[in-house]
């Protein structure tokens, strides 16, 4: 909505602009006599519609800033609710998806990857692969396996047979899970401080210092990543959900010592990606694919470990606080302080794709950049929204990155908010004071106060009492990237001590978007956002040992089921006509997490610091206290 | 050979009999309905209805539907009339990507085929075995719900035996 939904009113503007000061000149009047009604020019002595005014000519023209955007108080279409288009047709069956996409004559593939990063295939039986029903090729190149046959099934086979018929040799040796983080914060570093250059000088009677903690956690689409590739007569076609089609065609141009020129990208929809997952890969792979196998269409599906084990993780990540508070339970200063890995390494280069890494002449990976403030990686959120006196915040930028790591929805918000968020809840209850006044009297922007008040009314906040022992409330609020959405949300929840299961019983969030277009897509955002986010809060790990990643299935790297899902999400969203989008999709995630975190400590006098709040951990942790 | 009904229409399969149906319905029947998530079992992408019960088609060799009447996301109706459970999760907007959705409503079609009248725990029971990455959840139960006859305005899937006072809650 920001950028493509900006472009868009900005372009509608003008060419109303535009196609009112023909209409004027056709009928001999002034501008200010017309206006338009639903794409016909009136007021004039007669009326003529958008058509007639364009009639056998294409209207390409520079944006000058001709028009100017229709008074909000006059939208008949813009703040409705309206039905998305293309849910019939998804919930029917037609084809929707990359996925459904079947070209004559096409031949499928699967991709054998190496049991860990860094493998080598040292040993493989080509011929016992070729020669199973259906195969029709098997494509090596270096380090680089797949498999093609006429059926799909047949090609599923087939993978399972050149993963037994290929020997790796070496890769690279995964650190101990349990010092991720140590290693981390041990690691060489870009220092960067973002904020503040000195943290204070109050008097403060009362310190806080705490670390928080959250593992690399998946994208982990619900339909593995998938493309079509046909190379005929030289050039290349290729269907993929990428997020990016000129990027992606660079890259693979490079992987093939192509002309960019020579390769085509077709953007299709896929299933939900969250950010940089498999797709920009599996274009790759279906590129190199159909460049050895001339003339046929070839489809190439991932299976569901190829996702798992190869998309670019969500950055794992630490967050060292430390603040003081005065007599009068004013913080009066704050150090702060974020670990992370890169969360950006989108092609790039043909070495940002897997196939680059393991083709026989292999491309090394773009650096990643250290994505700058105000928007943030790493540090995305990291900087406090709240009015308070000598703050310092340093990010330490480490690309040494262990995981393939990469944008994951949110980036550093996630992690920044689920830490800033808790720790202003401990500060207030160690100043003795409420959670929503205390964040109240640190904000200073009307639109905050706004959404906050907006999410502790609806929730009922003054006058909770828990209903039964076990039950917690909590409360967050985030700007997403301090310059986006405004987003609260206020969590009731219900801890089963035995168990270590965490029930939500309301979630209730306000959101200021700025003006909104559909509020139903709004809610439709916010609402699977606070599930998403509840998902990576409550269960949420990729597990992995030193030889291998291990959360390979659904089954070691468990998201969240019905039987988790909340009894109740409520959405407000906050209308503000003719104020910029300010965009929906990734306002929500991190003020769920620390509403979570806040009604744990609530519910149960513990305050859990590190990411996933598992069952597990949860019971490890209550029958320690 | 296997010999089977596909909504309603009798096909004869020639494929390894191995193979699992979802891919026999997405390849050789071109139907989109069911959708390949993990093949595993474990995410119930690909449901369909066997013989009206609900059952992933990922694992279920055609082996095993010799003379068996399946039922796709297709033979529950089509965009422009779309079937009761198809139209409640429209009515509801029950979708994001909309990849997990197909899967949604052929579970609930078995449960309201089995269970006319749900309740809220016996459709979050039923709905477990299925996974959405999107996080549209609450639509989907709203639009189960509907399916149900039950249309609601506010989410309150209360979990059974949480709260004080209610229908079976520790005493
Ligand atoms: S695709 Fe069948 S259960 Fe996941
Ligand atoms: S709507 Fe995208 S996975 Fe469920």
């Amino acid at each position: 909505m920001e950028e493509s939904g900006s472009a868009i009113m900005n372009a509608a503007a003008e060419v109303r602009a535009i196609l009112v000061q023909r209409a004027a000149e056709r009928l001999g009047v002034e501008t200010e006599r017309l206006r338009v009604e639903d794409g016909v020019v009136v007021g004039g002595p007669e009326d003529i519609a958008y058509g007639a005014l364009v009639d056998g000519e294409t209207l390409h023209v520079r944006y000058e800033g001709r028009g100017r955007r229709a008074d909000p108080a006059s939208y008949q279409i813009m703040g409705t609710s309206f039905p998305r288009t293309d849910i019939p047709a998804k919930l029917t069956g037609a084809p929707a998806y990359v996925q459904d996409l079947r070209l004559p004559g096409m031949v499928h593939a699967r991709v054998v990857r190496p049991p860990v990063y860094g493998a080598r295939l040292a040993e493989f039986d080509r011929a016992a692969v070729e020669a199973m029903p259906g195969v029709t090729a098997v494509v090596r190149n270096g380090n680089y396996l797949a498999v093609v046959a006429s059926g799909e099934y047949q090609a599923v086979e087939a993978k399972r047979a050149a993963e037994g018929a290929a020997r790796w040799s070496g890769g690279i040796t995964l650190p101990e899970r349990s010092k991720i983080y140590d290693r981390l914060q041990a690691s060489a570093a870009e220092e960067t401080v973002i904020h503040g250059t000195d943290a204070g000088s109050g008097s403060p009677v009362k310190r806080l210092e705490v670390r928080y903690t959250r593992p690399f956690q998946m994208h982990s689409s619900i339909g593995p990543s998938c493309a079509v590739g046909l190379f005929e007569d030289g050039r290349l076609t290729i269907w993929t959900h990428t997020q990016g089609v000129y990027p992606d065609r660079k890259a693979i141009a490079e992987l093939l010592s192509m002309e960019e020129g020579a390769v085509r990208l077709i953007h299709m929809p896929g299933a939900g990606c969250y950010g940089h997952n498999g797709a920009d890969d599996a274009a790759a792979d279906a590129a190199l694919i159909a460049t050895a196998l001339p003339g046929q269409p070839v489809r190439v599906q991932w299976m569901r470990e190829d996702e798992h084990l190869w998309e670019p993780y969500g950055s794992a990540m630490v967050v060292e606080a430390n603040a003081g508070l005065s007599a009068e339970g004013k913080i009066v200063d704050w150090t702060y302080d974020v670990w992370s890995y890169p969360h950006s390494t989108r092609p790039g280069g043909a070495g940002n794709l897997i196939a680059g890494n393991l083709v026989a002449d292999p491309f090394r990976l773009t650096p990643p950049t250290n994505i700058p403030q105000p928007a943030g990686g790493g540090d995305r959120n990291a900087v406090p929204p709240y009015d308070i006196p000598g703050a310092r915040v340093t990010k330490h930028f480490v690309t040494d990155m262990t995981l393939r790591v990469s944008a994951l929805r949110g980036l550093g918000a996630f992690m920044n908010v689920f830490s800033l968020e808790s720790f202003v809840d401990e500060l207030a209850e160690a100043a003795g004071a409420d959670p929503v006044a205390f964040r109240l009297a640190m904000l200073d922007d009307p639109r905050a106060s706004d959404v906050v008040t907006a999410a502790a009314t609806d929730f009922g906040w003054d006058g909770w009492t828990a209903p039964m022992p076990g039950f917690g409330r909590g409360f967050a609020y985030a700007r997403y990237k301090n310059l986006a959405a405004y987003c609260a949300v206020a969590i009731e929840l219900q801890v089963t001590p035995e168990t270590g299961e965490i029930r939500i019983h309301r979630a209730v969030s306000s959101v200021d978007s700025g003006q909104i277009v559909n509020p139903d897509g709004v809610r439709n955002q916010i609402e699977g956002g606070i599930v998403q986010s509840a998902s990576w809060t409550l269960f949420e790990e990729v597990l992995y040992s030193s030889d291998r990643i291990e959360s390979r299935d659904w089954s070691a790297y468990p998201i969240l089921r019905f039987d988790a899902v909340p009894a109740s999400v409520r959405v407000r969203p906050i209308d503000r006509p003719g104020e910029p989008f300010l965009g929906t999709g990734e306002c929500a995630q991190g003020p769920t997490a620390a509403a979570i975190a806040n009604a744990l400590r609530n519910a149960t006098g513990v305050r859990i610091r590190d990411l996933p709040y598992s069952p597990e951990r949860l019971r490890a942790v209550l029958q320690d206290t | 050979m296997v010999a089977m009904t596909v909504n309603g229409a009798a096909v004869s399969v020639d494929a390894d009999p191995e193979t699992p149906l979802l891919y026999v319905l997405r390849n050789e029947l071109e139907l989109n309905g069911a959708k390949f998530g993990c093949g595993l079992g474990q995410c119930g992408a690909c449901t369909v209805l066997v013989d009206g019960k609900a059952a992933v088609s990922c694992i279920l060799p055609i082996a095993a539907l010799e003379g068996r009447a399946v039922t796709t996301l297709e033979g529950l109706g089509t965009a422009e009339a779309p079937g009761p459970v198809q139209a409640a999760f429209i009515e509801e907007q029950a979708a994001q990507c909309g990849y997990c959705i197909p899967g949604m409503i052929m579970r609930t079609a078995g449960l309201l085929a089995e269970t006319p009248e749900p309740n809220d725990e016996e459709i979050r029971a039923a709905l477990q075995p299925n996974l959405c990455r999107c996080g549209t959840h609450m639509r989907i139960l709203r639009a189960a719900r509907r399916a149900a006859g039950r249309p609601s305005e506010e989410d309150n899937f209360a979990f059974v035996g949480s709260r004080p006072n209610e229908e079976g809650a520790p005493s």
